[in-house]
């Protein structure tokens, strides 16, 4: 079963529209016209059959997004973007059909591989239609079947979760079927006014996932696993909303390991936790959006607005990150600690190689009494590439007995990267507790060589000392992750030493 | 009697100084030499330049290992191949949990060999074994590699490894440096125990006190970048008395 399901998991993470597609009767491939206006917004809205009052959150955030202008502080640079020259919404496409194996990138086969996913998975992954006949190399016939499988798999959570009562659907679903949620909930912590690019995301974004996880109910499965099932390609203006009510827990995690390309460079997702009383959300992310190549051409803009609020007394969110792909990644998953005695968590691991630019970490922001976080964060620098830690944690006059322990390590690989730390630290209450600490280390050629004696390749020696040093924050990733995170991060470094 | 090591007429340099001035030495299946020598002689640099540790220029002379060409192969391929060299500073790598390093070397090694990788349970019983022998505790292993290990346990942890990849060649550096007579003792048991008509050793030490444990068929000593004398074991016994500045002068 569990082969299956990760084949089935897979399938569906990738690759889901093509699958979608054999069972949905409706295709839309048409784009709306370039550039961005009020038109463009109203296209968007009525694509998504949106109610009217959906329009106007979104048209009032668009003339809003006009009079704003694109933040410049972050240690991150690129060409000026001419946001009149993108597309804001394309139906999602099918992936090209392949007749074998054989007409896959083999440089795309390789990380596959190192990935440890089967061949069978690949070529399920990578669109390859059927089967290939008698006589075919032995290991490269093709599973088709896991999708038949999928569909029976992806049922059987749904029922499950209904059982429960959760409510996990696509947010232009919830915002039909559920409107007086989303209403209270969308903007509730990004407001439509947030900053440049959540803003842009309110006026025009095109689909992202709803949670809601009703009072004391714990949600039966790591949300991880049945997402994995069921995203749909979200385009580039992703917008997820998860609510955690009283008592409630909820484990979701985005993304995956496998290489992802878009043609659209432009990223601009917005993400709202929302834990009332004694709630608990626990976020992960492993992103691995294409970074560009080796001379530091192409790449995905990843300008991310995640939020979380503990809205209510003793409840708590987590977020966890693995960030291995994007030419440019400004993020800074936060949370506001509102409600007394609550508890935000940032861990997290950002790796840049190459061109590579990461301006990310986190807000911690105590308001109310006894509130506690923690951060660690690992930032790891290899090839050109510039990695910054930038994180604020502050307390407000009232969040008395407020307390924090940042730890931040750079570990840098090579002499041409660079590692930065940029923290900011308020306390505005006497009673808080603050705590930083920070390294910086250089990955040391004797270590390396201790490793190469005993038999490892150079590359193996460099997974092996960064998968030791962000051990740390690793372990905070869903068990099925995590493996995958791991060779995914010596994948990431590959050719940075020597 | 085959040659497992020939070094002949080895010639290397670091930043532009060269160190090594034409060394020879032969080491057959079973033997086990001893290189002495001050300070500064060239016996730590012969150990990395056979083990490949980068930084090293070798402009002449070669090293056969097997009969194959040594310097040819890289650093990981000479481990596989069966050259083991026990660190006289073994490193520390945090994080890193020394028997996921202990596995994940043995079956790069096994793997290069075109061996089959071992199976965790063969694993662990395989070094919770020779771990036991060695005196090193099953919770050492749980902690990252050398991370707060004493100078005894760091020596330790290089002779479990030894026991472990059942080298054909081990180089030992300076073994004796930092250890108190009891910790030496441990390791130079663990190593006695490793002796074995298939494979062959080369101590490097300072002084002759580790030669009381560990001890040799062949010694050398080494002076100013090559060998000037080699001789039986009494010869290190000889070298306690007289001191090495005789050879400065024969140098």
């Amino acid at each position: 079963m569990a082969a299956v399901q990760e084949t089935v998991d897979r399938v569906r993470r990738i690759d889901v529209d093509q699958y979608r597609y054999g069972f949905e009767t409706v295709i839309e491939s048409e784009k709306a016209p370039k550039g961005l206006s009020e038109d463009t917004v109203r296209y968007i809205s009525a694509k998504k059959n949106e109610p009217a009052w959906m329009l106007e959150w979104r048209l009032e955030a668009y003339r809003r997004w006009l009079t704003m202008t694109e933040p410049q502080w972050a240690r991150v640079d690129y060409p000026k973007i001419d946001y009149q020259d993108l597309y804001y919404y394309s139906a999602p496409k099918p992936k090209k059909q392949l007749a074998s194996l054989d007409e896959i990138d083999p440089e795309i086969l390789k990380t596959y591989e190192k990935l440890g996913i089967p061949l069978r998975e690949v070529a399920v992954l990578e669109g390859v239609v059927k089967p290939e006949g008698e006589g075919a190399p032995s290991g490269r016939r093709v599973a088709v079947d896991a999708v038949f499988d999928s569909v029976s798999v992806a049922t059987t959570f749904k029922e499950e979760l209904k059982k429960a009562g959760v409510i996990f659907m696509p947010i232009s679903e919830a915002i039909r079927e559920h409107p007086e949620m989303v209403k209270k909930y969308l903007g509730s912590v990004v407001p439509t006014s947030d900053n440049y690019f959540a803003t842009l995301n309110s006026a025009v974004f095109s689909d992202g996932s709803f949670v809601y996880v009703p009072p004391g109910v714990r949600c039966p499965m790591e949300l991880s696993t049945y997402f994995r099932i069921n995203e749909r390609n979200t385009g580039q203006f992703e917008r997820t909303l998860i609510i955690a009510d009283k008592g409630a827990y909820v484990s979701y995690l985005e993304g995956c390991t496998a290489p992802q390309r878009d043609e659209n460079q432009l990223h601009a997702a917005v993400v709202e936790l929302v834990a009332h009383d004694d709630a608990e959300i626990k976020y992960s992310t492993v992103q691995n959006w294409y970074p560009g190549n080796s001379e530091g051409v192409g790449g995905i803009y990843n300008f991310v607005t995640k939020r979380g609020d503990c809205r209510g007394n003793n409840s708590k969110i987590s977020w966890t990150q693995v960030e291995t792909g994007s030419a440019i990644t400004w993020k800074y998953p936060s949370c506001i600690l509102r409600g007394d005695n609550s508890r935000g968590e940032f861990y997290s691991i950002a790796i840049s190689n190459g061109f590579q630019q990461v301006d990310s970490g986190t807000k911690m922001i105590h308001l109310g009494k006894n509130t506690t976080s923690r951060i660690i964060s690992k930032g790891i620098a290899a090839g050109r590439s510039q990695n910054t830690y930038r994180g604020l944690v502050t307390a407000h006059r009232k969040a008395s007995g407020a307390r924090n322990f940042t730890a931040c390590d750079s570990l840098l690989i090579g002499d041409k990267c660079g590692a930065h730390t940029v923290p900011y630290i308020e306390a505005k209450n006497s009673s808080a507790t603050f705590e930083h600490e920070a390294t910086t280390s250089k990955i040391s050629e004797d270590v390396l060589f201790y490793c190469i004696q005993r038999g490892l390749s150079q590359e193996e020696a460099v997974g092996l000392v960064v998968n030791g040093f962000v051990k740390d924050v690793l372990q905070q990733l869903p068990m099925e992750f995590a493996v995958e995170a791991q060779k995914l991060i010596s994948i990431s470094l590959e050719g940075s030493v020597g | 009697m085959m040659s497992l090591l020939e070094v002949k007429n080895l010639q290397v340099r670091v930043e532009e100084r060269e160190i090594l001035h034409g060394l020879t030495l032969t080491v057959n299946t079973g033997e086990i030499h001893a290189i002495m020598g001050p300070n500064g002689s060239g016996k730590s640099t012969l150990s990395h330049v056979i083990a490949g540790k980068p930084g090293y220029e070798v402009t002449g002379g070669e090293i056969l290992f097997k009969g194959e060409d040594l310097l040819e192969m890289a650093p990981d391929e000479r481990a596989a191949k069966g050259v083991f060299l026990a660190f006289q500073y073994p490193v520390e790598i945090p994080g890193v949990a020394t028997m996921t390093f202990l596995r994940t070397a043995l079956n790069a090694q096994r793997k290069a060999r075109g061996e089959s990788e071992y199976s965790t349970p063969d694993f662990l019983k395989k070094v919770r074994e020779v771990a036991k022998s060695l005196n090193i505790p099953q919770d050492m292993l749980k902690r990252g590699v050398n991370v707060g290990f004493s100078g005894g346990e760091k020596k330790r942890n290089e002779v479990l490894q030894m026991a472990l990849f059942e080298p054909s060649l081990c180089i030992l550096d300076e073994m004796d440096s930092g250890l108190d007579i009891d910790a030496l003792r441990i390791a130079a048991d663990g190593v006695n125990a490793l002796r074995s008509p298939d494979r062959a050793m080369v101590v490097i030490t300072h002084y002759q006190r580790l030669l009381n444990y560990i001890v040799p068929d062949v010694v050398h000593v080494m002076s100013r970048g090559r060998v000037v004398k080699s001789g039986g074991k009494d010869l290190a016994l000889e070298l306690e008395e007289s001191g090495y500045a005789q050879f400065d002068d024969a140098a």
